[in-house]
């Protein structure tokens, strides 16, 4: 890196960091971006959870969407995998099962962008313990 | 994903660097190198529970890791998605285990300006903290903004020094540049010299660069080309980190000649303190820094006239310019919306003492006594009764119960006897003698004397002198009535800022805790049992068996008796050790 000659120097810096500062700064407000966890246990990376959420991360940066992207454990729907859970800001958190690259991009585009609903979503049937 | 570990001082000293280099052993070996990043931050102000990980999207926040922990972290959490639950932050209350720091009772009521990138960036990486608007507020200055104009903007604000002392630091900087010289200096003061205060330190550490973009902004103001920091010795990581980013702020050409393509020139050199108290006084600071004794010389004139090798010179404090960038980019407006009526903005504080969660902690101006100490504390260590707590080190005083609900400000502070000082907050608790805690401070201002004036080399040296005699059970009525007077003397003549308020911590326990001096010296008793020379060692008749333990360990052979008969103590000859309560299994021996 040469010298900082101005303020657009200055600028064009931190946009090239914004990628890697943004991961930190948006993981201190959760709750007000769109957050995708997707189910990384065995089962489904067997099934390629690995590739979706990667195609989570680099999708939701091509396309300038804000959102935290996360690995948690089995959701207990491995008959269903890869699954993949979304929660909008103040909306109830949703589970899409089979998603693969393709279920992924729809996702993005209809439910992400839009609200709308995509084929998919496995009904929560259970309680977690912080809502009783 | 990043893992973020606390690379400050106090984790340092827990192993934090070792517990780096295993987690980026452990990751690539794992071969997730590329997806994971291992950064080492600046303090997270939690101390208590060090080193602390955070792991982030996700925001885990880690406590009391060691290195040992660093293969289940990556293994567990890392690799499989599941938090390690032992190592999360266990709520005192409730017991339950807290993933995220914001929902810690410590960081709720903090809002973090001074300390914004502390534990969020990594310090040696000018990438980072520009990418977090750094040197954006030195680039709206230099391009957009007259001196005048950003004086006004320091002077709306309502920020004052945070140092201890309290004045308006955009009015010092128009001081400033109103003197005529064809040479001016802005100096940082990061002499902290504090019993028990760190901030500086953390600020320092954590975020160099915030330092570096306000003394610049100051030069500019000013009309000065030259910046110091006067730091202490005793400060490795601060100077090494602050060596590190001035180098990288030359490299880009933010210092040097010609920034940002204007013809302004500023370049920051260091100068090194040998850790004397005296010396964050300003005018003693500079003296020291010409290479003279550290001594303080009357003041007016005042640095800003007549400083630095008789040039005007201004000084601010590490924490005051560390606000300044922020204040610049968000605007003076927002600045004073936070804070009191007279106080803006908000102030970081060490909290030491027996407190549940030592640590660093910001909070905005006029937030109580109770909140800190009770919210963002948690209490006091192991259940006991709050007492007092000491701010403003050894110029400060000690606030009691009946100040816990009162706004913290600077001028709240010094109504009730004590000062903001630069932010130590040492809690005591029922355990702690306050006669005992006016002669520790007196200990600390008398060996920091420098000398020069009698009142405080001299005075210092007999408020030590009665105050000893108190906890020796020699002390008499007149003994507190000369220690008013004294104390009063002091503060009236001494010459510099140091002897006027190294009385405070005498006049403030005395005015607080007259019962406690009253016993000490008319019923010969220390309700703490700290002084120790006002204990009786005695043994309970009815609970002795007569098994000679006491009798067996006592180092002067204070304590006689029979096998099987009630053992006796000869106070004459006791030197209140405590073995003989130690080593009594049937509860005989007690306290008087």
């Amino acid at each position: 890196m040469g010298q900082v000659k101005s303020l657009a120097d200055l600028r064009k810096i931190k946009e090239e960091l914004q990628g890697r500062m943004s991961l930190r700064e948006n993981s201190n407000n959760p709750e007000s971006l769109v957050q995708v966890k997707v189910a990384m246990a065995t089962c489904g990376i067997a099934s390629g959870a690995k590739q979706v959420m990667d195609f989570f991360i680099e999708e939701f940066e091509k396309r300038n969407i804000q959102a935290v992207v996360t690995q948690t454990g089995c959701m207990g729907y491995c008959f269903a995998e890869p699954t993949v859970e979304i929660t909008l800001p103040g909306h109830s958190p949703v589970v899409y099962g089979y998603v693969d690259t393709k279920k992924a991009d729809d996702i993005i585009e209809k439910y992400i962008k839009n609200g709308e609903l995509v084929d998919g979503i496995i009904p929560v049937n259970y309680e977690t313990i912080e809502k009783k | 994903m990043h893992i973020l570990v606390c690379g400050g001082t106090g984790c340092h000293a827990s192993e934090s660097e070792s517990l780096l280099s295993h987690l980026k052993a452990i990751v690539a070996d794992k071969g997730l190198d590329k997806e994971i990043q291992v950064i080492a931050t600046g303090c997270f102000g939690f101390c208590e529970k060090g080193p602390i990980v955070k792991i982030m999207p996700d925001n885990t926040f880690y406590t009391q890791v060691t290195p040992a922990d660093a293969r289940e972290i990556i293994e567990e959490h890392i690799i499989k998605g599941r938090k390690v639950n032992r190592l999360l932050y266990q709520d005192p209350e409730n017991k339950e285990h807290i993933a995220d720091s914001k929902h810690m009772g410590f960081y709720k009521k903090q809002i973090r300006i001074a300390l914004r990138n502390c534990g969020f960036i990594d310090p040696e990486n000018i990438d980072e903290y520009i990418s977090r608007d750094g040197y954006e507020a030195l680039a709206k200055c230099l391009t957009e903004m007259t001196p005048q104009q950003v004086i006004e903007e320091m002077k709306k604000s309502g920020l004052r020094g945070r140092g201890g002392g309290g004045f308006s630091t955009g009015l010092k900087w128009e001081i400033t540049s109103k003197s005529v010289s064809d040479v001016k200096y802005v100096v940082c003061n990061a002499d902290e010299g504090d019993p028990g205060a760190f901030m500086d330190r953390s600020i320092l550490e954590g975020d160099p660069h915030s330092v570096i973009e306000a003394m610049a902004i100051c030069g500019y103001c000013i009309g000065a080309s030259i910046g110091l920091v006067y730091i202490r010795a005793e400060y490795p990581l601060a100077i090494d980190r602050l060596k590190t980013a001035i180098a990288q702020a030359r490299e880009y050409g933010l210092l040097g000649n010609g920034i940002l393509g204007t013809d302004f020139a500023f370049d920051i050199e260091l100068r090194y303190g040998a850790g004397a108290f005296v010396c964050g006084e300003e005018t003693a600071l500079i003296h020291s820094m010409e290479g003279l004794r550290g001594e303080p010389t009357v003041k007016p004139p005042f640095p800003s006239v007549s400083g630095y090798f008789e040039k005007p010179t201004n000084v601010n404090n590490v924490e005051t310019f560390a606000n300044v960038p922020v204040i610049i980019n968000k605007g003076a407006a927002w600045f004073a919306s936070i804070g009191t009526e007279k106080s803006k903005g908000t102030k970081v504080f060490a909290l030491a003492g027996k407190i549940n969660n030592v640590g660093l902690i910001e909070v905005p101006m006029g937030t109580t006594l109770r909140e800190v100490i009770y919210e963002i504390g948690g209490g006091i260590k192991d259940g006991k009764k709050f007492k007092a707590v000491q701010t403003g080190g050894p110029s400060g005083g000690c606030l009691t119960e009946k100040h816990l609900d009162s706004p913290i400000d600077y001028d709240n502070l010094i109504a009730a006897g004590s000062m903001m000082g630069s932010g130590g907050m040492i809690v005591m608790d029922e355990d702690d003698c306050m006669v005992s805690i006016a002669k520790f401070y007196l200990d600390f201002t008398v060996e920091e004397s420098c000398g020069k004036c009698a009142p405080c080399r001299i005075g210092n040296k007999r408020l030590y002198e009665i105050l000893d005699k108190l906890t020796k059970g020699n002390g008499t009525r007149e003994d507190i009535d000369r220690l008013r007077n004294l104390s009063q003397v002091i503060k009236d003549t001494a010459l510099c800022g140091l002897g006027q308020t190294s009385p405070n911590p005498v006049l403030s326990t005395i005015e607080n805790f007259w019962d406690e001096y009253i016993e000490h010296v008319t019923d010969k008793k220390c309700r703490s049992g700290q002084c120790k020379a006002l204990l009786q060692y005695v043994i309970e008749a009815e609970n002795c068996v007569g098994c000679t333990a006491c009798a067996r360990n006592c180092p002067v052979n204070a304590i006689s008796g029979e096998r099987k008969g009630v053992h006796v103590i000869d106070q004459t000859t006791c030197i209140k050790c405590g073995a003989c309560l130690e080593k009594c299994k049937f509860n005989a021996v007690f306290i008087k």
